[in-house]
Formats: C-alpha cells, structure tokens, sequence
C-alpha cells in the first residue's frame, strides 16, 4: 500500500462510544427544535422552548467533549485527525460547509426568513429569542441578537471542549478563558445592557467595545458619530476610545506582547475560530503559493477598508461644517500625513523588512491616495475617490463585511480552515501585523538545534506559516500574520519552539549553520 | 568555464539532504542525491504521526517540488547495487549507471535483528524506513486485524511504535531486556518513571524479559512469541522488532571499500577511497571523540556532519567538530531532552543529583563532578530546557550550583507553566548539607 494515496484504515466513525451517540443526539434534538421553530411550529411558552432548545445543545456538546476526552491521558492527542470525514474534508465537512454557508447567506440577506419583522412581532426562529432579548435590553430580538446568543454559546461551549483538550496547558487554558470572557461579556451582554440605557433622549449605538475599526469598519459612520455626538460626555468618550483603540492602544500592545493579545486573547472572529474551528485547524494551506495570495490579498483590504473610510468620513463632513468641528480638508490632509509618515518610516527604518514588491505596492497605493486627495481637494472631482462614497461602503459592506468574513470566513472553516478571514481578509490582522513584523519584543524562538523537522508545528498552524521551515534552521519565527495561539509549541514533540517577548534587537536570527555545532563560518569567510 | 565538479550522494536522508543544501550554498558544484526509499526527502521522524493520523505523508516532505530544481539538485530515486571505485561509477538496479568525481555513502540504518527463530515471518518487522510504515498498514489496520502486538527491544523506536498502536486500540505487550525502560542510558530513578509511564498507558510493558522465538503454525504469518524466563507464549499478529539499528552497507560489502560495522571514516569523513566520503548513520568513526559512540545513529548529529562535510567538499577541509552533545525524545506524553553527558550510573568520581515532581511526572537527573562540582550533563523530564544555556555552560566549565542558580534561564517551557527551580534548589542545598555534616 502506497502512503501517499491511501484513506487509511483506521475506523474512526465506528469509534464513537454509545454515550457520545446519546449526548450527539440529545445536542441535535437541541438544534431541531430550533430549526422547527423557523418554520413557526413553536407559538407558546417561548422561553420555555428557548431554554430548552440551548440547553440540550449545551448539555450535547459538553456531554460529547467530557466523554472524548475522559479516557485519555492529558498531552496532545491528534489521533485520526487525518482519518475522520470531518476533520479531513470528507463528506460530513462539504455537508458542514454548505449548512454554514446556507446560514450565513439567509442570515445576511434574507433575515425574513428566519422570522424578522422589523415593523410588526417578530415570527420562526426569531421570535423565539424574543424573550432572551426582551430580558436583557428590553428589545425585540432581530436576526443579529440570534446571531449572537449561537455565536457566544459556540465559543463557550467549544471553548470548554478545549480546555478539555489542552487542559495540560496553562498557556492553552488561558487564553481560551479569556476568549470566553470577551465574547460573554464584551460582544454579548454589555451592548446588550447598554442598550437598557437608551431613552428617548439619549441613545448611544450598539457598540463591542473589543471591536475595533477596521475590524468594526462601520464605526465612523456618520449614524454611528452622530449617536456618539449625541449621547453627551459618554458617546463622546467612547468616540474617542474608538479612535485610540487603533491610532494609540494596538501598537502599544502589539510592541509588548505581539498581535496575539487581540487576536487570540480578545477577538470575536478569533475566538470562535481558536474553539468552534480548532477542529479545522489543520486544513490551512501552507504552500509558498497560499502565502503569497494572503499578502495581496489582507493587504488589499486594508487598502480597500482606509479608502472607503476616507471617503465616508469626508461625505459628512463636507456638508455639514457646523455639527462637526473637524472639517473636511482637515481631515483628508491629517489622514494623508498620518499614511505618508508611516511610509516614510518604513522607507527610513525599516527597509530591509520589506520585500521589494511589498514597498512598490505601498509606495503605489499612496501616491495614489495623495493624488486622488489633491484632486478632490482643489475641486477638480466631485467625488473623493471618483465615485460616490456610498457605494463604496455598500460594497465593502457586501464584499468584505458579509460575503469574506461571514459566509466564507466561517462557512468555510471544514474546508480551508478556522483562519481564512484572519489570514486572507482581516484587515485589522493586517495593521496589527504590520506592527509585530516591525516593532514588536514578540518572537517564537527556536530551540537551538533540537528541531527535527517532524512538521506538527506548521501542520498545526492555523495561519498557514510554514514553521517547520524556521525551526529546522534554527531560525526564529518573525511573522506579521502570526496570531500566537501557541499551537505550534504545544504540538512539538521536542520542546523547540516558545513564544516569548523579550528584546527586540535579537529576535532574527539567521545562522548559516545550527547550533550544536563548533564549525566557525567566520574562518571560512576570511 | 570548466566543467563543474560532480558530487554523488547516496541516500536522501538528514545527513545527504543537509550536505546537498549546504554544498549548494558554498558552490556551483554539480550535486545528484540518490534514494530507493524515497523520491524526495522526508521527516522519518515524523513517520509515526502518519500511523496515528495526526499528519499526512505529503506534510511529511518539508520542501516543496520546486526546491530541488531551484537549488538545481538532481534527485534519482533507484537503488544503487554495485560502486566502481576504479572508474567512479555507479551501477543501478536498472544497469543504468552514473559517473561521479566525489561520491558521498550517506545511506542511514537497517534494523538489526539477533537470528532469532521466526523472524523472516509475515507480521514481523521494524520500524526505520518508509517501507516499514506501510508494511506496518499491512499487518495492523485496526484491531480487529491485529488484536495484540509484541514489540521486541526498549529504546526510542519501541516506545514510539507502541505509542502507535496504542492509537489504532491494539493491545501491546513490550519487551525490554532490562529491569527499567531504557535503563542502559538512563540512570534508575528516570528509568523508572518512564517505565510506570508506559504502563500508565495501559501497555502490558514487561522488564528483565527475553524473546526466545518467534512461532508459526504454517512458517508464513506470525501466530506467536516465546519467552525465554517461562517459556510463556505470547499470541500475536504482529512482532516489532525495535532491537536497534546498524549501518545499511550490505551493498559495499564486495567494494574495496573499508568496512567493519560501519563505513570507516576519518575526522574529515574520508574514507580509505580518495575521492569517497560517508556520514550519518552509515559511518563509523576510526579515532574516538569524547564520549560519543564510534557510530552515532542520531539524527541531529547526521546533520551536523552533513554540515561539516559540505565545508570540507567546498575547499575548506574542517575537521568533525560536533559540539556538546545534545538529544531528545518523547516517551508518550512526556518529553525528555539532554545536554551533556548523564550516563546510567555515573562515572568515577562523578555523581547524580535528581529531583523529581511523582505526581507531575517531572524529572531533572544532574551529573557533575564530586571534587569541583563541575556540571557535566542534564537529563530532564517534562521540563523544556534552553539549548543555549547548557551549551554555554558546558563550554565554560560551570559548576552544579551555578546552573541550579540561574534554572530561570534555562527554562523553555510556555508561558505561564509552574516552575520548579525553587522546589529543585531546595533539595539540592538539603542533600548539599547533609553530604557535608
């Protein structure tokens, strides 16, 4: 039997116990009755049936991961990772992919089948989470607070079947509770209970205070500002956190801990990508080709999300001087010195960083933006980016917001992996990125020569890196797209890899040869 | 321009694919690396993770296609039968041949088996090459093929392969010729939490315990193992048999080249033909270096004579010069890792300190100097050490407390993990003191 083209033996389907059949049964009639009250066959006892509807599906996926994982010992055990239809894009992970997708698509553009009526009582699914949303902010339930209790219940129930999993590490368990934490209570229940705050007079938007432009892309949008303007002292504070977050905050946390503070300790998209989609971690694909398709492509969207940004910040501004203290030029040439200083870092300090392509593409993208800038500014096009800026918002939204991160970015976990949108499409990966590649104390450091080059560590890589390449050289691992989940070091069989901060200066490390060797290249160089 | 020279290298394994590598990266040198195991290069230590199904075998080839053709590395996937040595030609299985100005034996290990009844059976085999994970397909799909295993021989390869089986529900009885697992190169006390560790597990691990043959009702397929201590039979379907390694040179046995068990070999790798060089596990060293084996089949050091010999090949004739000693393994679930030399039982005028957390299944095992407390080597168990820390210690002569002194250092474990250099320090100043009262 050739290895390279067999489906192996291994019977994995037959291995489920009769418990974890029981508890995968008690789990789905949890989903069946949600999936008949679309239909409107529940029109009583709403909370009941709600309660009831989560509570088996709890109940299934905890009694499903305490028996997968009570008879083993603790360590890492990827057994039949390979094997099994679902983990391995078999038919169970096409049927999984096309259930996502299917939901994502009514969920973004055909709400109303789900039951939401936004001028009348709301019926099917979304009824039923009426009285879940009534509890908490006072509110009729819409497609997006659905969304959200299945969304946040994913990630605390699988997030507990990984710490199941990796309850033998500390660094695993942490970060795992802190995902958990943000989603509980920073995406689900504190704008739900600000909510509880809006009167008549007084209402500030719905905001995820963990959400941060460009991830939050529509967070400057002139309801949104207006809202804030409005809401007094505390809109304008929050408006200004907003701001912060991105401009002050982030650097200051990615230069001390790397970008993994956000997208593996806080993140809504990675939290359910780090829980929900470990079990697909594996499908990233690490060809030099994935690579370079992810570095046009994240970047492009943060070129795409800067633009339309622009553009709709500068529309209201521009016809309403009086309300807003900024004004419009202001505001383009402040965004354009802000871009342009970057740049010229970069250009000064940080050169040999970048690869050649990378700094034309940079380069180019700014001339145009200060040219198209120019243009509008003396009043030569009507439009900043010569078409309106709706359209341009609308598109993102529809492009990037709905289709990449949602129907995609999750609807794809079993076939291209947990990551896709962190990887391909996140452009606030992409910020956070740009800062760890280039001032940062965060590495993962190679342990000497002790590498063997077994390949868990890149095979485990959700983000596609190839980290077997690094180790195996006895290079550190310096990656802008690196989330520092730290699954490469739980899964190494030898102890090389650990993710560290420590000074900056020494985090490269090309050796021509390994350590555990005396050979001394400086006397053949001489 | 002359025509460049060309470098022949039998075997793709670490010490030819590391010696092809860096030859590119000093030369323009014309480089053929040849293999019947394999057409490209692959992680054989990875092999067992393809059997539990945690990777696939293409993961298990660490360069992409194009590589070999960018690095301009010819690859020939045939066996090699017979070396010319008077013409520099290589003869292939196929009477296709080759011409070579340097040819490099870099040709990795066979199984060594001790002649015992029955191992020419169906079912029995090691575990080394590509072609003995996919016998290994064969004889123990799953356990309703294979419902027991006897693995033959406690090292490295035998926890590994009963780890293997272990996944796949097939019951494994392993036996180990000494009292502890591992016990000729692990000094008792480690020996030992090894040893409850695999039983642990649930393997039937049975120590102090010979195999006396291998038995069958009709001379094909395995149906049993006898032991030596109680004529038991043990039934089985399958035997692996992890009794060590030897050097894979039966194809120069009529070439006048030197052997004895190993290619024989100089500091720079020559051997006693001019232009034929051999490294890795096929070589055996003529000179002794230290306390390192004549042969050593261990992976990091078939790299770092790849390495060396890449230099020497390049026109900077270097000497071997491998540096402190270092490995690693993993016995299950728990890693182990050593620097510098510990041996089973310490050597004269040396003696071990050992601290070890039972219930974490933590160890650190300290041999060192009794006159001037110098640090010799350290064992560890659980604990993930700094590479760069015991080699600069072993290379400025430190002593025991001072490594114990800056264990903080040494620590390689995750972020956020317990420490122990406190609870390890304090048992050291205790039997410090009662040593000297």
């Amino acid at each position: 039997m050739a290895l390279e083209n067999t489906s192996f033996t291994g019977n994995a389907a037959a291995n489920l116990s009769n418990q974890q059949k029981i508890f995968l049964f008690t789990g789905f009639s949890g989903l069946f009755i949600t999936f008949i009250a679309s239909f409107n066959a529940i029109q009583s006892q709403l909370a009941v049936w709600l309660a009831v509807a989560l509570g088996l599906i709890s109940i299934g996926v905890i009694g499903y991961s305490r028996e997968l994982y009570k008879n083993t010992m603790p360590g890492i055990k990827n057994d039949y990772v390979f094997f099994k239809s679902l983990t391995n894009r078999g038919i169970w992970a096409y049927a999984l992919g096309i259930f996502l997708t299917g939901f994502y698509v009514v969920l973004y553009f055909y709400p109303s089948y789900l039951g939401l009526n936004e001028s009348g009582e709301n019926t099917g699914l979304v009824a039923l989470f009426d009285p879940l949303s009534k509890w908490l902010s006072g509110n009729s339930a819409s497609q997006w607070f659905v969304y959200g209790v299945f969304y946040t219940l994913a990630i605390l129930l699988f997030g507990m079947k990984f710490l199941w999993k990796y309850r033998h590490n500390k660094y695993q368990r942490l970060r795992t509770f802190s995902v958990m934490f943000f989603q509980l209570g920073f995406a689900f229940l504190i704008p739900e209970l600000m909510a509880r705050l809006n009167s008549d007079s007084f209402a500030l938007p719905y905001y995820d205070l963990k959400n941060i432009w460009p991830l939050n892309y529509y967070n400057f949008e002139q309801y949104r500002v207006d809202e804030f303007i409005s809401a007094g002292n505390i809109g304008l504070a929050l408006l200004i956190f907003g701001i912060l977050s991105i401009l002050v905050i982030t650097p200051i946390l990615t230069y001390k801990y790397g970008k993994r503070w956000y997208c593996s300790w806080v993140c809504g998209c990675g939290g359910l990508a780090e829980t929900a989609g470990d079990s697909f971690r594996h499908l990233s694909d690490k060809s030099i080709q994935a690579w370079k398709i992810e570095r046009w492509m994240v970047h492009l969207v943060t070129v795409f999300v800067v633009l339309m940004t622009m553009a709709v910040v500068a529309t209201y501004l521009g016809y309403d001087a009086e309300k807003y203290w900024l004004t419009k030029p202001a505001f383009l040439i402040g965004s354009t010195i802000l871009l342009t200083a970057v740049y010229a870092w970069v250009l000064i300090y940080k050169r040999e960083a970048f690869k050649k392509d990378a700094l034309i593409a940079g380069g180019g993208f700014l001339a145009l933006i200060i040219t198209l800038v120019s243009l509008h500014l003396i009043g030569w096009t009507p439009h900043l980016f010569f078409i309106e800026a709706e359209p341009l918002r609308a598109s993102y939204g529809f492009l990037i917001g709905s289709i990449f991160s949602g129907v995609i970015g999750t609807g794809f976990y079993p076939i291209l992996g947990n990551r896709v949108w962190c990887r391909f499409g996140c452009p606030m990966a992409a910020i956070l990125g740009f800062q760890q590649r280039l001032f940062s104390k965060f590495r993962i450091t190679t342990n000497g020569g002790q590498c063997i080059s077994c390949g868990n560590c890149s095979v485990y890589c959700e983000m596609g890196i190839d980290v077997r390449a690094y180790a195996q050289r006895g290079e550190n691992i310096v990656r802008s797209s690196c989330v520092g989940c730290g699954i490469c070091s739980s899964v190494c069989p030898r102890g090389v890899l650990k993710l560290e901060n420590d000074n900056p200066n020494n985090r490269l490390n090309e050796n021509e040869i390994l350590f555990g060797n005396k050979l001394n290249l400086k006397d053949y160089v001489q | 321009m002359n025509k460049q020279e060309h470098i022949a290298i039998i075997g793709n394994g670490i010490s030819g694919v590391t010696l092809a590598r860096h030859i590119r990266k000093n030369s323009d040198k014309k480089i053929t690396l040849i293999s019947d195991e394999s057409p490209y290069f692959f992680s054989r230590t990875a092999l067992m993770y393809v059997y539990m199904g945690h990777m696939k075998w293409e993961h298990l080839i660490p360069y992409e296609k194009d590589f070999w053709k960018k690095n301009r590395i010819e690859l020939i996937h045939k066996r090699v039968v017979n070396i010319d040595v008077e013409n520099n030609v290589l003869h292939f299985e196929d009477n296709d041949q080759l011409n070579y100005d340097q040819l490099v034996l870099a040709t990795g290990s066979v199984p060594q088996y001790y002649n015992w009844p029955g191992q020419h059976l169906k079912g029995v085999q090691g575990l080394y090459a590509k072609q003995d994970l996919e016998l290994l397909e064969e004889h123990a799909p799953h356990h309703q093929a294979c419902q027991r295993a006897v693995i033959v021989g406690g090292g490295l390869i035998g926890v590994e392969l009963a780890e293997m089986l272990h996944t796949r529900d097939i019951s494994v009885t392993f036996l180990v010729r000494e009292p502890y697992f591992w016990n000729t190169i692990l000094p008792q006390h480690s020996a030992e939490l090894i040893t409850n560790h695999i039983k642990k597990q649930g393997i039937d691990l049975r120590l102090s315990t010979h195999l006396k043959a291998i038995n069958s009702d009709d001379d094909v397929k395995v149906k049993s193992v006898s032991i030596s201590e109680n004529n038991q039979e043990i039934p089985c379907q399958l035997v692996g048999l992890t009794t060590g390694v030897r050097p894979h040179i039966d194809f120069l046995e009529t070439s006048s080249i030197a052997i004895n068990k190993g290619v024989v070999v100089d500091e720079y790798f020559r051997t006693n033909v001019e232009n034929i060089y051999a490294i890795g596990d096929c070589a055996e060293r003529n000179y002794s270096l230290g306390h390192r084996p004549a042969i050593e089949s261990v992976w990091y050091t078939g790299r770092i004579m790849g390495e060396t010999l890449a230099q020497t090949l390049c026109g900077n004739p270097t000497k071997y010069a491998p540096g402190h000693w270092f490995n690693s393994a993993k016995f299950f679930d728990i890693e182990y890792q050593t620097y510098g030399w510990v041996f089973s039982t310490p050597k004269t005028g040396n003696a071990h300190f050992y601290w070890k957390d039972e219930e974490e299944e933590k160890a650190i095992e300290i041999e060192y100097e009794v006159a001037t407390q110098k640090f010799l080597g350290i064992n560890s168990f659980g604990i993930r050490l700094r590479h760069e820390f015991f080699d600069q210690c072993l290379s400025s002569n430190k002593t025991i407390d001072f490594v114990l002194d800056h264990f903080e250092q040494a620590n390689f474990d995750p972020e956020f993990f317990g420490t122990y250099y406190h609870q390890i320090k304090v048992k050291w100043q205790e039997e410090n003191k009662k040593a000297n009262a």
